[in-house]
C-alpha cells in the first residue's frame, strides 16, 4: 500500500485515493496532421517501461482531483519524489547513476533503462522528499 | 527419455520409486547454438519443443535467469479458453485449444487439462449484447459457444447468487464448454522434459544481459555465464520484454504491471466450472486440490516487483463474495503476483524486430497461459522458416504504426 504525498493537498494520503495514469511528460505532437505514421504510433502506443526509475502521472481522484507527477522505482516501488504539473523531476536515472559513480559503485549495465537503477542507489538517495 | 505409463508406475513402485530418471539434464552452455530461446516459461519451452519435434532443429538452448516456469507460467490462474472476438486472435487461441486437447499424450506428461467449461457473465444489457456478438463471431469461426440466460447460469452454478436481489444481477453469460483449466507447472515441466529429450539444452540460473549485434544482425547473447552464439534468437520474456528490447536498441509498446492471484484453504468439491465477470470484476475456479483459485485485475501502476497492493486484493475478494456470498467465510491461504506485459490492444506481439535474426514473442499480458501450445507452435515455425507463421503474422509490431490493431479488450476484460 502506497502512502502518497499530494503536492497540492500537501498531505500524505492512502493509495486508494489515487489512480496511476502511466508515463509522465508525454507531449502531444503540436501538429498531428504533419506526423508520420511512425511518429504518431510512437506517441500513441510506445511508452518507456523501465525496470528502475519511472516518472509517472497520477491523479488524486477522490481528493483534490488534480494531476501530478511521481518519481518511483518500479522494482522496489519506493516513491522518491512527487511534484506538480509543469515541474521537472529532481531525481532521474541519470542523476542516480552519477551519484553511484562518485561513490565508486559499479553502475548496473544492461540497457538504456536500467542504468543506475539498482535498489541500493534508491534507498540511499538523498533527494527523496517523501 | 523414459516414457511415463501406468505400467511404468507399477514397475517403479517395486523399487520404491527410487529409480525414476531425472526429467531433464543440467548441461554446461555450449559456445554456439542454432537457435537461442531467451525465457524458460511455458511459451519459451513450448517453442523449443516444437522446434525440435516439428522442425528437427535440436541444437537449441533455452536460457532462463531463474528456474523453469518461475515467471508468469506458474503464477497464473490456469484458465484456458479460445472465445476471442476477432478472426486473428480467435484463430491463434483456437489453434492452441486444439493442441491442448491432445497435449498430455503428445508430450507424455499429464498436464491435467480439464475441459470443465468457462462462463463469462453479463450484468448489463450492453454486456449481453457484447456476449451475443462475441458468441456469434466465435461460432462463425468454428469455436464452440452458447449464450445462456440467468436461469441457464443458475442451473450450471447453483451456488452463485443469480437472484434479482444481487447488487449487479446476473443477466446471462457466454458459455464455452471446451474451455477449462490445466496444471500450469506441469505444462512448463512437460515441455521442458520433451525438449530436453530431443537434445535441447535448458540453461537455468543464466541471465541474458545483452545482445551481440553485428551489422544489424544478432550473432549471440551476453549472459552472466559468458557469451553464447546463435544467429537466431527468440525472446519470450513476458514482463521483462521491454528490458530486453532496450538492450537490443529498440522499444516495444508494452507496460509491465503486477497481476495478483490468490488461493483459499482447500474445500470439498463445490465449483465444477470457471466463472468470470468483467463487470463485477473477478473470476474463480476450484483446483483439483480443492482450493479456490481467484484473480481479477492488474495493479494500475508499472511494476517489476512481482507483488502488488492490498486494495487490489480487497476489490478482488469483494467481487467474489458479491457473486458467491457462500464463500464469505472462506479463508485465503496464499497470495502472489506476477509481472504481466500488457499491450495497448490486449493482444500479443509475435514479430520480427529491427535486428535481423532477433524475434520477440511477448505482450501476452494477463492472458497468455491459454495460448502456450499455439504460441510455441507458431513461433517455432517462424524461427525455423525465417518468416512469421500465418497465424502469427497479424501480431507484428508494425501494427502499432499501421493502425491494424486487434482490439480484444472485451474478450480480455478481466485479467487472467
Ligand atoms: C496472477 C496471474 C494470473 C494469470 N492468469 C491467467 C489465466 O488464468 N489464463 C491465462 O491464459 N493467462 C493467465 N495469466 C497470464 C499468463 O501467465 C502469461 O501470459 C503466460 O504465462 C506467459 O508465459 P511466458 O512463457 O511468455 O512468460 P513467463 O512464464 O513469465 O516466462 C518468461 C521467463 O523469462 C525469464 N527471463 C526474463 N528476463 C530474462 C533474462 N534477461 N534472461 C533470461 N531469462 C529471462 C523469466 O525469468 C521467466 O521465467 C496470468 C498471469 C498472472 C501473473
Ligand atoms: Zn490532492
Amino acid at each position: 500500500m502506497f502512502n502518497i504525498y499530494c503536492p497540492y493537498c500537501e498531505e500524505h494520503r492512502e493509495e486508494e485515493e489515487f489512480h496511476p495514469k502511466g508515463q509522465a511528460h508525454i507531449q502531444r505532437p503540436t501538429d498531428p496532421d504533419a506526423c508520420s505514421d511512425k511518429a504518431w504510433g510512437d506517441y500513441l502506443f510506445f511508452r518507456d517501461n523501465p525496470r528502475g526509475i519511472h516518472h509517472e502521472l497520477w491523479v488524486h481522484a477522490v481528493g483534490c482531483r488534480k494531476f501530478f507527477n511521481i518519481t518511483r522505482h518500479t522494482v522496489s516501488y519506493a516513491i522518491l519524489e512527487t511534484y506538480k504539473m509543469g515541474e521537472q523531476p529532481t531525481i532521474t536515472a541519470e542523476s542516480l547513476a552519477s551519484e553511484e559513480k562518485q561513490g565508486d559503485v559499479q553502475v548496473a549495465d544492461g540497457g538504456l533503462q536500467t542504468v543506475g537503477a539498482s535498489d541500493n542507489s534508491v534507498s540511499e538517495s538523498k533527494g527523496a522528499k517523501v | 527419455m523414459q516414457r511415463y505409463s501406468g505400467f511404468g508406475l507399477v514397475k517403479h513402485a517395486l523399487s520404491h520409486h527410487e529409480n525414476w530418471q531425472r526429467q531433464w539434464r543440467n548441461p554446461t552452455p555450449k559456445k554456439e547454438y542454432d537457435v537461442i530461446i531467451v525465457g524458460g516459461g511455458g511459451h519459451g519451452l513450448a517453442t523449443a519443443y516444437y522446434l525440435a519435434k516439428e522442425h528437427g532443429i535440436t541444437n537449441v538452448a533455452v536460457i532462463e535467469k531463474g528456474w523453469l516456469g518461475g515467471g508468469n507460467t506458474a503464477r497464473n490462474t490456469t484458465i484456458v479458453r479460445s472465445n476471442y472476438l476477432w478472426d486473428e486472435s480467435a484463430a491463434l487461441y483456437e489453434h492452441a485449444m486444439k493442441l491442448w486437447e491432445g497435449l498430455s499424450q503428445d508430450i507424455n506428461y499429464n498436464v491435467m487439462f480439464s475441459q470443465r467449461g468457462v462462463l463469462n457473465l453479463g450484468h448489463t444489457l450492453q454486456d449481453m449484447r457484447d456476449i451475443q456478438r462475441r458468441v456469434n463471431a466465435n461460432r462463425l469461426n468454428g469455436i464452440d459457444g452458447e449464450v445462456l440466460d440467468a436461469r441457464g447460469v443458475q442451473e450450471l452454478v447453483p451456488i452463485m447468487d443469480c437472484s434479482k436481489r444481487a447488487r449487479y444481477p446476473v443477466m446471462g453469460a457466454s458459455w464455452q464448454p471446451r474451455a477449462g483449466v490445466a496444471r500450469h507447472d506441469a505444462v512448463a515441466w512437460g515441455y521442458a522434459r520433451g525438449a530436453d529429450g530431443h537434445g535441447v539444452d535448458l540453461l537455468q540460473q543464466t541471465e541474458v544481459t545483452g545482445f551481440k549485434i553485428v551489422d544489424g544482425r544478432v550473432v549471440g547473447v551476453h549472459t552472466n555465464r559468458g557469451d553464447i552464439g546463435a544467429k537466431t534468437v527468440g525472446c519470450v520474456t513476458a514482463g521483462n520484454s521491454s528490458v530486453l528490447a532496450n538492450m537490443a536498441g529498440f522499444n516495444l509498446p508494452l507496460e509491465s504491471h503486477p497481476l495478483q492471484a490468490l488461493v483459499s484453504e482447500p474445500l470439498k468439491p463445490i465449483l465444477d466450472t470457471v466463472v468470470m465477470s468483467n463487470h463485477v470484476h473477478g473470476y474463480i475456479s476450484q483446483s483439483d486440490k480443492g482450493d479456490l483459485v481467484i484473480g481479477a485485475g492488474i495493479d494500475g501502476y508499472n511494476g517489476y516487483g512481482q507483488r502488488g497492493s492490498y486494495p487490489t486484493v480487497e476489490h478482488t475478494l469483494q467481487a467474489i463474495v458479491e457473486m458467491f456470498p457462500i464463500f464469505s467465510r472462506v479463508r485465503m491461504n496464499r497470495q502472489w503476483g506476477g509481472i504481466v506485459d500488457t499491450c495497448p490492444d490486449a493482444c500479443p506481439i509475435l514479430s520480427k524486430t529491427p535486428v535481423k535474426g532477433l524475434y520477440f514473442n511477448c505482450g501476452w499480458g494477463t492472458g497468455g497461459f491459454k495460448a502456450t501450445p499455439g504460441s510455441g507452435h507458431a513461433f517455432a515455425w517462424s524461427l525455423a522458416k525465417g518468416q512469421m507463421h500465418p497465424l502469427a503474422a497479424p501480431f507484428s509490431i508494425d501494427r502499432f504504426h499501421s493502425g491494424a490493431l486487434i482490439d480484444e479488450h472485451g474478450a480480455a476484460g478481466v485479467a487472467h
